[in-house]
């Protein structure tokens, strides 16, 4: 049977009382969802862009859904110590599925708006019915499903010319005490010149049950925006996570989108980039470290549509123990794309016998006056490195450690905010030595 | 401090070390000469427990000590360095972390602190010294991009660094022009104390002129076949070694 059978169940049984919580933007979508799931299915394993990972099984479990939208007694910033302190963000929370502007959070600057769905539909409906569900395809059906429950999320609207200087910073905390899912949707709308960096840490709090967080992003960035998004999850074994960034780059735009998975259970992260406007600039960069039974699955899609733009793609992974890593990246030059340069790599150390990586990197290429290139590679640790450094007195363990690290100097390095590039080689790390706490315990554990 | 008794080594099956013996006392300097594929290396690598080496017999003794039990870094720790022939580059990692780590793992094992940041730094400064390592070098990656003297004096750099109780030089001279040589075997010979040895594995005469040794070994087809005072060595570079292999193979046989 379908997983998706029990979610189209649900909605159609309570679609008043989902209905009544959500925007009219949002339903008006939803109808369109519904009609998209007529007859879908999620991939299963083996399925094309799907080789390492059940989508269908991820969400077969029965999880509940708080569509009555249950507010929970509690200040998430009192219950949670973030992990890239000292950063000086403008914070907000969102705690299972409900958003918390925190008590704490400075207000943004010059006229930079970051509220949520329900707030966004009194105070900008315009904006939220132009934009909302314009870029995720309703083809995907896990994005279908996503809109099909969806009745919050969060708006970040920067006006034209307007600059966020400090980062905005979304902290996803999920505590529950029975398998929940949580549906989240995020809308970014850049203006023209518009600029600004968002940091959203996604952790998991309780450790006894299975959660599912699923999760749509659509990125607007316009003419000569500058947009920076570093995910970084460090959830838990029992998560499973499906998220999809959509962003649609017009003329000038410089996006970084960065992907990094510290801890997790399951994840399945999909980045799909159009690049509508000439000399747009696009860096789509990730970092995974999976150890235990740990799975991340990558599938990136980079449509170039416009002359003279430039892309640069590089996605590393570090696996141990039994990890599963996937990677399936495409890059697509549009006719009439000359001078595009695009550039993907996918390098992976996979350092035990038992760990996995599957990865398919492709270029789809139809103007001729372009530069492209692709590159994999899955390696393992040096041995000779290994007993050089063993000959200085330094231990097996502490020697993986330090390859491990330098492995991932370079995606670290790319990172453009300086406080968190800092505190990610800390986080990486306390990663690799086994002292990063799991997010259970978070507000004891992380200093 | 080490004995070493009918040492027998292979790897990938084939033997390469039949019966070394060898016992070496502090303060003494020890070259190992030997025509190419007699084995000087695999004893190297062997003494310092690469893994890609078999010990198949024999034993080696250090301090009273079974080394052999030992894991590298524990040998390490123990007082043992070797000077790669060829050192490895690590790139990502930098010279200050890999030594520090270094440093401060000998320093657990001896039930030590580790050493403060200030303390380590001004260690590092000092220490470079020795061999004249600019301090650019010390803050780039493992050997990445570092020339073949560079590497080299690197070497001796860290055994400065991790002051050990028993070195052995593996074909240090090896791509070395005069000057770096004579820099590298300053340096060795600033480290030499009372305390502490030697010993050189080394193809030619030339890097013996500015470190002296105190006995000369020829190692021939996995044994040592013959050892005297510093004099062999200047005899060798005379007549080579086909006497020697002529000698061996006829009482050989």
């Amino acid at each position: 049977m379908s997983a998706l059978t029990q979610y189209i169940e649900l909605h159609d049984q309570h679609l008043a009382t989902i209905e009544a919580h959500a925007p009219a933007a949002l339903n008006t979508l939803r109808r369109q969802a519904r009609q998209a799931l007529e007859g879908a299915v999620l991939p299963r394993k083996g399925q094309e862009d799907y080789e390492a990972t059940d989508l269908n099984a991820v969400f077969a479990p029965d999880y509940g859904v708080n569509i009555g939208r249950l507010d929970f007694d509690i200040d998430p910033a009192a219950a949670f110590h973030c992990d890239v302190p000292n950063m000086s963000t403008c914070m907000y929370y969102t705690y299972n599925d409900i958003f918390h502007p925190s008590t704490t959070a400075r207000k943004v600057e010059g006229g930079v708006v970051v509220e949520s769905l329900a707030q966004a539909a009194l105070n900008h409906p315009e904006l939220l019915h132009k934009c909302y569900g314009r870029l995720a395809s309703l083809a995907d059906p896990t994005v279908a499903l996503n809109t099909l429950l969806a009745q919050d999320g969060i708006l970040v609207y920067v006006p034209a010319g307007c600059t966020a200087e400090k980062t905005i910073q979304l902290v996803n905390l999920l505590n529950y005490t029975r398998p929940m899912m949580v549906v989240r949707r995020v809308l970014v709308v850049l203006e023209e010149n518009a600029h600004a960096r968002m940091l959203v840490c996604d952790h998991t709090q309780s450790t006894e049950v299975e959660c599912l967080s699923s999760q749509v992003i659509e990125v607007f960035a316009g003419e000569n925006s500058t947009f920076d998004y570093y995910d970084l999850e460090e959830s838990g074994p029992l998560t499973r996570r499906v998220s999809s960034i959509y962003v649609r780059q017009q003329a000038g735009s410089n996006v970084l989108i960065d992907g990094i998975t510290l801890t997790n259970g399951v994840t399945r992260n999909d980045y799909c980039v159009t690049v509508e406007g000439e000399h747009a600039e696009t860096q789509l960069l990730g970092m995974t470290i999976a150890s235990g039974t740990q799975h991340v699955d990558t599938h990136t899609h980079l449509d170039h549509r416009a002359p003279r733009c430039h892309s640069n793609e590089m996605f590393k992974y570090v696996l141990t123990d039994q990890a599963v890593g996937a990677f399936a990246g495409k890059i697509l030059v549009q006719p009439g794309c000359p001078r595009v340069e695009a550039y993907q790599g996918n390098r992976n150390l996979c350092a035990s016998d038992t760990a996995r990586m599957y990865t398919k990197p492709q270029l789809e290429i139809y103007t001729d006056d372009v530069k492209c290139s692709h590159g994999t590679t899955i390696g393992q640790l040096d041995d000779e490195a290994l007993f050089y450094m063993r000959a200085r007195g330094i231990s097996l363990d502490e020697a993986r450690n330090l390859l491990m690290q330098a492995f991932m100097a370079d995606v670290i390095d790319a990172v453009r905010l300086d406080t968190l590039r800092d505190r990610l080689r800390y986080l990486v790390e306390k990663r690799f030595n086994g002292t990063l706490a799991n997010c259970g315990a978070c507000a004891a554990a992380c200093k | 401090m080490l004995k070493i008794k009918d040492l027998h080594a292979s790897v990938e099956g084939k033997e390469i070390l039949k019966g070394v013996n060898l016992t070496v006392r502090p303060g003494e300097v020890h070259a190992i000469m030997g025509p190419n594929g007699s084995g000087k290396s695999t004893l190297s690598s062997v003494l310092t427990g690469h893994p890609a080496f078999t010990v198949t017999g024999g034993e080696v003794e250090f301090y009273g000590k079974d080394l052999l039990a030992l894991s590298p870094e524990d040998r390490a720790h123990e007082g043992l360095f070797l000077s790669f022939q060829y050192p490895v580059e690590i790139p990502g990692v930098s010279m200050v972390n890999f030594m520090r780590a270094a440093v401060n793992e000998k320093r657990r094992y001896h039930g030590q602190e580790p050493l403060s940041a200030s303390d380590f730094l001004k260690l590092m400064r000092e220490k470079r010294a020795v061999v004249q390592l600019d301090n650019k070098l010390a803050s780039r990656a493992v050997n990445e991009g570092f020339s073949g003297g560079e590497k080299k004096r690197n070497e001796i750099f860290q055994m400065a660094m991790l002051e050990p109780r028993l070195s052995i030089l593996d074909e240090t001279d090896s791509g070395l022009d005069i000057d770096a040589l004579r820099i590298v075997a300053s340096g060795v010979n600033q480290l030499k104390s009372k305390d502490n040895a030697t010993i050189v594995i080394t193809h030619y005469q030339r890097l013996l002129d500015y470190i002296k040794p105190d006995f000369v070994h020829i190692l021939y087809k996995g044994r040592i076949v013959m050892s005297a005072g510093p004099e062999l060595a200047l005899e060798l570079e005379e007549k080579g070694y086909d006497w020697i292999k002529e000698m061996h193979n006829s009482s050989a046989e």
